[in-house]
């Protein structure tokens, strides 16, 4: 409780000139006029930006995406060793709201009001970040890369200063939907979703039935719901039963790491050999494969259980050591997060990081909050570490627009199944092969512009 | 004057809690920043409902591990409210939920009212655990997991455009909880307090006495739940955002604890209890930040503090904060008294915390 008034004030002057600049910028990421660093923005010195972001450090969906605000700062710590972005270097502050909504409001007032962070960069969860995503836009935070894969974060009229990062649930969902009625038209497809009246159970459910429909599949249309909470992961046994009951062969899953091990353990537990097709943000092998043998589930139980699961990804395999992208970023990881497990959370983290230093870069050398926003809708980034460019434009927040269908072995081995699939998120898109070619990583790791 | 101040308590209150309101006023508008603005109305609101809290449980002797539920009630009336009618202004919010609130902890009353000790604390427990669990049965009004929305309260226009929203939800609850201790603090030292004590403490005594103790219970959870109702009504303009999320056990056994860590039975023990609540994790975050441990440990540190904080509290302090503080005091009294005439006996008088 210091007394601080001047800084409530400069905050509210910022804010201002932040109004001011977004009604002036025209164009975004302009040529650097000045030479020297200035304190530009909220968060911003001469020598520093500080981000924040809300993560599920503890809680029921801590298991695996704890690791990946931890994997983005790896991915920083590597950056600011190699003098950082314009000489400033990037400082993260993330912290736990236990994917607890309320506690995500409270954390996110913590950082815009206290942290005076530049950003928000990879606030991670759908329900969690919903409500704080009006706090942000009202205040004219940028909202950088969402980490979870809403249709919500991509509403350019309503939430200017947020951007998605990774394929939203339903571009996701029609992908999977198309693979199932190719590969199980004779199988009894049902779901198991987060919900009822979550985002991400509902955008998934919607992408697969867009895909299924007219097919002729035969369907269940009630899904079964889980709560994330540990009083939601008790229900789940009692859920996967009712859908064994109801005949169900193929169950689409969008699902918690947590919670797509307990499932796929009652449903091992129940004798039951349904085909689980998990959402990407689901399926991650090295994660489940620690929740099932560490006990969590109140037994150590062998991770083989998840064999012959199939899901998607948008970036390369984990498995494909030789993969460019996989060299840097395990690379980076030995030096600077060495406790880390090498998996599709860390993956995923540092991938998120090399874009946010992108924009960074793209947003000149002094950067604002709106520089740095029109920078991303203007992006035209050649490399990224995704299967399929940026979608990003002044009327396009979403970020990658399609996956790879794959499939995990018993040993945790990833195989893909087809090409990459591009499509978007309304219900007559079509799914289109992708035809354009991986990029590789820039040699020193780091962004070039 | 001084006559008059001792022979009114009404008086004495009023000057204290005018008193009270002008320094936080004053604070609040010259003193903190946005965030720490942000965090006394959060104390303010937790302040609130221990308040109600303690009058039910410390001083009318009824034990409620239900009193998120009850700050539920109160927050899903201001939302489903603000989501059918967006611009109802927050005063009427308010009272509309203290008074739905206060008619739940009516019936939740009659009910309780025929339980005695564990058997109570069971009933509101299962009041704390099914009620969360509502809001998505019945998602078409609640918003089912997701919860509702809700728009802070803008600063209206003649304070300036640099008046932040944060420092004018700081004043109106800083005023929702002078108001409110003024009515409390009025109503235990009263008729109605004395009869809440009695019932506490011997209801056979006081059925002798006259006391219809059922309607006395009935009347403390009332005005208990009436408290959490504003509270809760508050909390959602506060989180601007109601879900089932925010009322879980914890929040029920949160606001216990800060009766019981602040001083059970005493008022001023509330808001000691409310700022443990507020800060304490706060201040364990930035240590675990600052320590650079190993991100699985950091990351339960926080909690592994304020669980042994809250043992070490008991044990040093068993009447809590404010029972505590009063025993310092008078035991500093006697030291000096006794300092100056050896011969004088101690003469407080042991009476309970008000």
């Amino acid at each position: 409780m210091r007394p601080e008034i001047s800084r409530s004030r400069t905050l509210a002057v910022a804010a201002a000139g932040g109004a001011a600049a977004l009604l002036t910028a025209a164009c975004g990421s302009s040529t650097p006029t000045s030479t020297s660093n200035t304190a530009s923005a909220p968060g911003i010195t001469a020598t520093q930006v500080t981000i924040g972001s809300t993560q599920p450090l503890t809680g029921p969906a801590a298991p695996g995406y704890s690791e990946i605000a931890p994997a983005a700062n790896a991915y920083f710590k590597y950056v600011n060793a190699h003098g950082g972005v314009n000489g400033r270097k990037i400082n993260y502050t993330y912290l736990d709201d236990q994917y607890n909504p309320t506690s995500t409001a409270t954390q996110t007032h913590k950082l815009v009001l206290q942290d005076q962070v530049f950003a928000m960069f990879q606030a991670l969860g759908t329900p969690t970040h919903l409500s704080v995503v009006s706090y942000l836009n009202s205040n004219h935070v940028p909202d950088l890369f969402v980490a979870s894969g809403c249709n919500c974060w991509n509403n350019t009229s309503q939430y200017p200063e947020t951007f998605g990062w990774q394929p939203n649930y339903t571009i996701e969902g029609k992908i999977l939907g198309q693979y199932i009625a190719q590969n199980f038209a004779s199988k009894k497809v049902g779901f198991f979703l987060q919900g009822p009246n979550d985002e991400f159970g509902t955008d998934g459910f919607t992408g697969v039935t867009d895909a299924l429909q007219g097919k002729s599949l035969n369907v269940d249309a009630t899904p079964a719901y889980y709560t994330p909470t540990a009083a939601g992961a008790m229900a789940v046994g009692a859920a996967i039963a009712g859908l064994q009951a109801q005949g169900v062969q193929v169950i689409v899953s969008f699902s918690v790491p947590l919670f797509t091990a307990i499932a796929e353990a009652s449903a091992a537990g129940l004798n039951y050999h349904a085909q689980f097709v998990v959402s990407n943000v689901g399926s991650d092998p090295p994660t489940l494969a620690g929740i099932l043998t560490g006990g969590a589930l109140g037994k150590k139980l062998p991770a083989g259980l998840i064999g012959g699961t199939i899901s998607d990804t948008y970036l390369p395999l984990l498995t494909t050591s030789a993969n460019p992208w996989v060299t840097l970023f395990k690379s980076i990881e030995a030096t600077y997060a060495p406790s880390l497990p090498w998996d599709g959370n860390v993956e995923y983290g540092m991938s998120e990081a090399f874009t946010f230093v992108q924009a960074l870069k793209a947003a000149g050398q002094n950067p604002t909050r709106a520089s740095i926003v029109a920078a991303v809708e203007s992006s035209h980034w050649a490399d990224g570490p995704g299967l399929t460019p940026y979608a990003y434009s002044s009327s396009d927040h979403n970020g990658f627009t399609g996956v790879q269908m794959v499939t995990v072995d018993a040993t945790g081995n990833l195989t893909t199944l087809g090409p990459v699939e591009t499509t978007d998120d309304t219900a007559s898109g079509a799914i289109n092969t992708f035809s354009g070619a991986a990029s590789t990583p820039p040699a020193s790791g780091i962004p070039s512009d | 004057m001084s006559t008059a101040l001792r022979g009114s308590t009404l008086l004495r209150h009023g000057l204290f809690f005018l008193a009270l309101a002008l320094v936080l006023l004053l604070l609040t508008s010259f003193v903190f920043d946005a965030y720490t603005n942000y965090n006394v109305t959060e104390v303010a609101i937790y302040a609130i409902s221990a308040a109600g809290l303690t009058v039910l449980t410390g001083i009318n002797g009824q034990v409620s591990l239900g009193h998120g539920a009850l700050m539920m009630i109160g927050a899903y009336t201001t939302s489903v409210l603000l989501t059918w009618h967006p611009d109802l202004p927050m005063i009427l919010m308010l009272l509309v939920s203290i008074a739905t609130t206060g008619i739940a902890g009516a019936i939740v009353g009659i009910a309780g009212a025929r339980l005695r000790g564990p058997y109570l604390a069971g009933a509101t427990l299962a009041l704390a655990v099914a009620l969360p669990q509502v809001p998505s049965h019945f998602a078409s009004v609640f918003g089912g997991n997701q919860g509702l929305t809700v728009v802070s309260p803008a600063p209206p226009a003649f304070l300036g455009a640099n008046f932040s929203p944060e420092q004018w939800l700081a004043w109106i609850t800083l005023a929702a909880a002078v108001i409110t201790f003024f009515v409390l603090a009025n109503l235990v030292r009263g008729a109605t307090g004395r009869r809440f004590r009695m019932v506490r403490d011997n209801e056979v005594a006081a059925r002798l006495a006259g006391i219809d103790v059922a309607r006395t219970q009935v009347l403390a959870y009332m005005i208990s739940a009436a408290c959490a109702g504003l509270a809760g009504s508050l909390f959602a303009y506060w989180v601007t955002l109601t879900s089932p999320s925010g009322f879980t056990l914890t929040l029920s056994l949160s606001l216990l604890t800060a009766v019981v860590i602040g001083g059970l039975g005493s008022l001023t023990g509330a808001v000691l209890g409310s700022f443990v609540l507020v800060y304490l994790p706060v201040k364990t975050g930035d240590l675990a930040t600052t320590l650079n441990l190993p991100s699985n440990i950091a990351n339960n540190v926080p909690t592994a503090i304020y669980g042994i904080v809250l043992i070490v509290a008991i044990l040093v302090f068993p009447r809590g904060i404010a029972g505590g503080i009063a025993s310092i005091v008078r035991g500093a009294g006697r030291i000096v008294r006794s300092s100056r005439s050896p011969a004088a006996l101690p003469a407080s008088p042991e009476s309970p915390s008000q």
